[in-house]
């Protein structure tokens, strides 16, 4: 019990110290308050000046090392390939900011040149235009894809729809029309009794034609990633044909 | 009795200074830290044994630090530097514990 000498960093080589106390923690031995307080009694040699100097390193290093681990407490753990991946995230963040900050400046050159307003105005209607298309209450013409469902089995129902509809918002679509039904924020989809579908009031049938103004190669890839929406309609017996196109136009409006 | 005095001056000044560790040292000061702590425990408990002498506190001392400090530094250039690191954390905390368990039975006979 009293320890392998090897245990002891202070006494391994040790050759002449004194003999190891074969009684380990039994009794014969001055109580643990004054072996405390002989351990902190200060002595002066060369030695223990060097022990001190020493152990002021440490606490140094201590307290270094500490504040250093603190401050990257994120990074420091993660692992190479999840820091390059920050690390493009955070590059191609920047790169679309400092294009924003670009745009933004142009905009506020712009503003400060004409005292008329003319900037203010175009900027204005140029919003009025975004928020409108958003929204539904402007036709819009663009490069897009057409998806063609139809369902000769009569077993596509409004949640399928859904997804598609989803799926194409998440692949960026700015503008949709499912059949003749403008897309908005609040479009919802019923399983119309009888087969058929229910949009926003409107009675669509089968085949059913999504016109979707956006990035149409990101689009199609959406729609046809596995277990995506085309391979569930494909599943349910309904054909899906999606044909992109540079020139789309997207007639049907919402009403306020 | 100086040795902890050194360890609060350490620590005072480490907060004073407040300093950045130099990225070279980065991988292996957190190792050379607890080498040097197993050597701290190893020599209270050979002073409470009366066996304690400095010369060999400071050699050990030194020595740990530096040879765990080596070891890591091996394990980076073979590859296994994480693993490595990990065995030596686990071995000097053994070492450690062992230590303070020396201590406990030297200071409260139990």
């Amino acid at each position: 019990m009293s320890g392998a000498p090897d245990d002891k960093a202070g006494a391994i080589e040790d050759p002449a110290g004194a003999p190891e106390n074969p009684a380990g923690a039994s009794g014969g031995r001055p109580g643990g308050a004054r072996l405390l307080l002989d351990l902190l009694r200060p002595r002066t040699s060369r030695g223990q000046l060097l022990g001190g100097l020493l152990c002021l390193v440490l606490g140094f290093a201590i307290v270094a090392q500490v504040r250093a681990t603190q401050n990257d407490g994120v990074f420091a753990t993660a692992r190479q390939d999840e820091l390059v991946g920050i690390l493009s995230d955070l590059s191609q963040r920047s790169e679309r900011l400092r294009a924003d900050i670009r745009e933004l400046e142009a905009t506020k050159a712009g503003l400060e040149r004409d005292a008329q307003g003319e900037t203010a105005l175009r900027e204005a209607r140029e919003r009025a235009t975004t928020y409108g298309l958003l929204a539904g209450t402007l036709p819009a013409e663009g490069p897009g894809i057409e998806v063609v469902i139809d369902d000769p089995r009569g077993a596509v129902r409004a949640l399928n729809l859904l997804d598609a509809l989803q799926e194409l918002r998440d692949a960026g679509a700015e503008v949709i029309q499912i059949g003749d039904v403008r897309a908005g924020a609040d479009t919802y989809f019923l399983d119309a009794p009888g087969g058929g579908v229910v949009a926003d009031g409107r009675r669509l049938s089968a085949p059913y034609r999504f016109l979707a103004i956006g990035d149409a190669h990101t689009m199609t890839t959406a729609l046809n990633i596995p277990g995506g929406v085309v391979r569930t309609l494909r599943g349910l017996g309904a054909t899906v044909t999606i044909t992109s196109s540079t020139r789309l136009a997207v007639s049907a409006i919402r009403s306020g | 009795m100086i040795a902890l005095i050194g360890l609060v001056i350490g620590v005072a000044l480490g907060l004073l200074l407040d300093p950045t560790v130099p990225l070279w040292l980065q991988p292996y000061l957190p190792i050379a830290i607890v080498a040097a702590l197993d050597a701290l425990s190893g020599g209270v408990r050979a002073r409470l044994e009366g066996v304690f002498d400095e010369k060999v506190f400071v050699v050990s001392f030194v020595s740990n630090t530096v040879i765990a400090a080596l070891i890591v530094f091996l394990g980076d250039q073979l590859g296994v530097g994480s693993q490595l690191s990990t065995g030596v954390v686990v071995v000097l905390g053994i070492r450690i514990f062992s230590n303070a368990a020396a201590i406990r039975r030297r200071l409260f006979g139990a």
